[in-house]
């Protein structure tokens, strides 16, 4: 009975942060699904989705029920058990970096001391889910998507990482919860613009977003690792892209833009989680303005520009920040 | 797959078909691609997925039924292969379009040759991987269309031009509508450059890639656009005017480097210098009949050999007729200017990433039913 005492409240929590978990993933899958659609069409002088519901708002819930009565089509000659595991490998470990991102400082499901670490720890597994899916499909141009995927992943997290150390030299601590609270008088993207505008770079490349969509780059790979994918396997790989911009966005508002830091809302204990949502979803609108607007890359200029430009800058951005915090 | 098995130096390439069933081909094309690593050593294009006979076609039936073919060989062009081929028919029986009718001819080919433009403007930036500028081009793209659908009946495969004039005449609405297209497109060149040419992925993306010198193109026989992005400033509607092009006013836009940057500079110029011999053209339209006068039903070409060239959206058309005197055509050759330009691919693209293959492709502007025809 002790033990079951001081275990319950544990249990509970973790059940709360997994429902909780999961309805943020497909809650913002729902959400930005419409709203990426929907901000395309305007960006493309015509309405978007317009005849389910009101304005096409039920649109999602629909392809949603769709993709699910979707056959799964596997290749022949397939790697049938790499080519099924690849879409669980790239939706499931988004699930875990929600747990530490502190949505306001009431609402956080564990506050580690090493959250950054395992935010980046996570993240990278999804590189694997599509070296497997586009190895496993048995098609060229799913094997081109998932080498592009892979070089360029692994080369934009650098830059990333080297940027974000920076914020984390200035606060000492990995803690999100601490970092998110050490910006109450100025927020880090005034102290730290340079390293705020690697992250940004590095964050569209992280999510395989255009102008650096390289590996589903649809003119050249016809649709780059998915090519082969279809139904509900499809759609992991497109929920867990959208998760994962949500957690891209939510690390550089937790480092750079204050976190839930805002003008507190009458008669709301969370008005903070309000404007923690309210800045993800700005970046995630400049993500989607940003997709529609530019060309894409080319593959090497992709690289040149991540070894030769991003890489040296945050490191000499890492290494002033490092003099000024011992100097001060 | 047919494809052959590599010799020995060459085992470790990667061969990717590229097409039939490709985004970036524009249609049934397959080219094969020998790949090392994102690099194509080598291209072949093999073609003849959508070969509809179209020549063939034209020595069994009468010589004037066969208008409507040369629309379905360049559905982009259509008013101009028209053009080129009431031409051909008029200049093996001697029969003269009169002066309205080469005015109307000239006015409805240039917006043709604009729409043209306008889709490729869209379709090759959607190959470089920029989705948005395609509606805005069909946006105006779309003017265009409704106004030729007003005058000529029909949307993209036209069949408007007869031997010895044009089947309508145009209208009030048709010239007010055109001139107000005219002001329409003009107001938007600007967003075009601002938003799309001056983008820094996009010079990135064009600047020297595909050279071409007018060397090659002389080898290959490629003309139009890519043409006179090496420097040579050949236009059929120049080198041998025909219509009643001579009596306008407009250049040949040309820039030096060859490269896909240049071909796209090109084509974006020659919008306006459409829309110049449009105006022009609605300015001096003479009054008068629209067919000539005597037209015979049945249309007797004197034996002999008769050729008509004319300036397509990408390049140099010209019909060739060998006729024996009846009055179907013995032989009819069409040479498009498509087929001469992709045939420059294999050299241009040799070497090259993937993605330049896409971007030196498209800046040919492939028309496959034109190749295949």
């Amino acid at each position: 009975m002790e033990i079951l005492n001081s275990i319950l409240p544990e249990l509970i929590r973790i059940v709360i942060c997994a429902v909780c978990g999961a309805v943020i993933v497909f809650g913002n899958a729902l959400v930005m699904g419409y709203a990426e659609r929907k901000l395309a069409g305007h960006f493309m002088l015509r309405p978007g989705p317009m005849e389910v519901g009101f304005h096409g708002i039920i649109q999602l819930v629909v392809d949603g029920l769709k993709l699910m009565g979707k056959q799964l089509v596997v290749p022949a000659k397939a790697d049938k058990p790499l080519f099924m595991l690849a879409p669980i490998l790239a939706f499931a470990p988004v699930f875990i970096p929600l747990l530490v991102i502190p949505f306001s400082d009431k609402l956080q499901g564990f506050d580690l001391d090493v959250g950054l670490l395992l935010i980046l720890a996570v993240a990278s597994i999804n590189v694997l889910a599509i070296l497997i899916g586009g190895w496993g499909s048995n098609n060229k141009y799913s094997l081109f998507g998932a080498f592009r995927s892979v070089a360029q992943n692994v080369a934009y997290e650098i830059p990333m990482l080297i940027s974000l150390l920076a914020i984390v030299f200035m606060t000492n601590t990995f803690s999100l919860r601490e970092i998110a609270a050490a910006q109450s008088p100025v927020w880090f993207v005034i102290l730290q613009p340079l390293a705020f505008l690697i992250y940004i770079v590095a964050m569209v490349a992280e999510t395989n977003r255009a102008p650096f969509d390289l590996p589903e780059a649809e003119s050249e790979l016809t649709a780059g690792f998915h090519t082969e994918y279809s139904g509900m396997s499809f759609s992991l790989f497109v929920l867990g892209e959208y998760a994962n911009m949500f957690i891209v966005c939510s690390i550089a508002t937790v480092f750079f833009l204050g976190g839930d830091s805002g003008i507190p809302l009458p008669y709301f204990e969370y008005s903070g989680a309000i404007w923690f949502l309210a800045k993800v979803y700005a970046l995630m609108f400049f993500l989607v303005w940003i997709r529609w607007t530019y060309p894409r890359t080319r593959f090497d200029q992709l690289m040149n520009f991540c070894w030769k430009y991003l890489i040296p800058f945050s490191l000499v951005n890492l290494l002033i920040t490092v003099v000024m915090v011992k100097l001060i | 797959m047919n494809v052959d098995v590599l010799e020995d130096e060459r085992h470790h390439r990667f061969v990717l078909n590229m097409g039939p069933q490709h985004p970036s081909t524009h249609g049934v094309l397959r080219v094969l691609l020998e790949l090392e690593g994102e690099y194509a050593m080598s291209l072949q294009p093999v073609l003849g997925y959508g070969h509809r006979c179209h020549e063939k076609i034209a020595e069994y039936k009468p010589a004037k039924s066969f208008m409507p073919n040369t629309a379905r060989m360049d559905y982009l062009g259509a008013l101009i292969y028209n053009h080129g081929y009431a031409q051909l028919l008029e200049k093996a029986t001697g029969i003269e379009a009169p002066q309205r009718a080469e005015y109307i001819r000239v006015i409805t080919s240039e917006l043709n040759r604009i729409q043209s433009h306008l889709l490729w403007y869209g379709a090759y930036l959607l190959d470089l991987g920029a989705f948005t500028p395609i509606m805005y081009s069909f946006d105006d793209r779309e003017h265009i269309l409704d106004i030729l659908e007003d005058v000529t009946g029909s949307r993209l495969t036209y069949c408007y031009y007869r031997v010895g004039g044009v089947c309508r005449d145009i209208d009030d609405k048709f010239i007010a509508g055109t001139r107000q297209f005219i002001d329409r497109l003009r107001s938007r060149f600007p967003m075009y450059e601002d938003l799309v040419n001056g983008n820094v992925i996009l010079q990135n993306r064009l600047n020297g890639i595909g050279d071409l010198t007018p060397q090659t193109c002389a080898r290959y026989g490629v003309t139009g656009p890519l043409l006179r992005g090496t420097g040579v400033a050949y236009d059929m509607r120049r080198a041998e005017p025909y219509s009643v092009y001579p009596e306008f006013d407009f250049e040949i836009p040309t820039e030096t480097k060859g490269d896909c940057m240049a071909s796209f500079l090109v084509r974006f110029r020659e919008m306006e210098q459409s829309l110049r011999i449009i105006e022009q053209a609605l300015d001096r339209l003479p009054e008068g009949p629209i067919m000539a006068a005597k037209v015979p039903k049945k249309l007797k070409i004197p034996a002999g050999d008769y050729n008509s060239s004319v300036e397509a959206p990408r390049g140099e058309l010209s019909y060739y007729l060998v006729a024996d005197g009846s009055d179907t055509p013995y032989r009819l050759k069409v040479r498009t200017p498509s087929y001469s330009n992709l045939s420059v691919v294999s050299e241009q693209c040799a070497g090259m990433l993937l993605s330049d293959v896409v971007s030196a492709m498209g800046s040919l502007d492939l028309v496959i039913p034109e190749i295949d025809r």
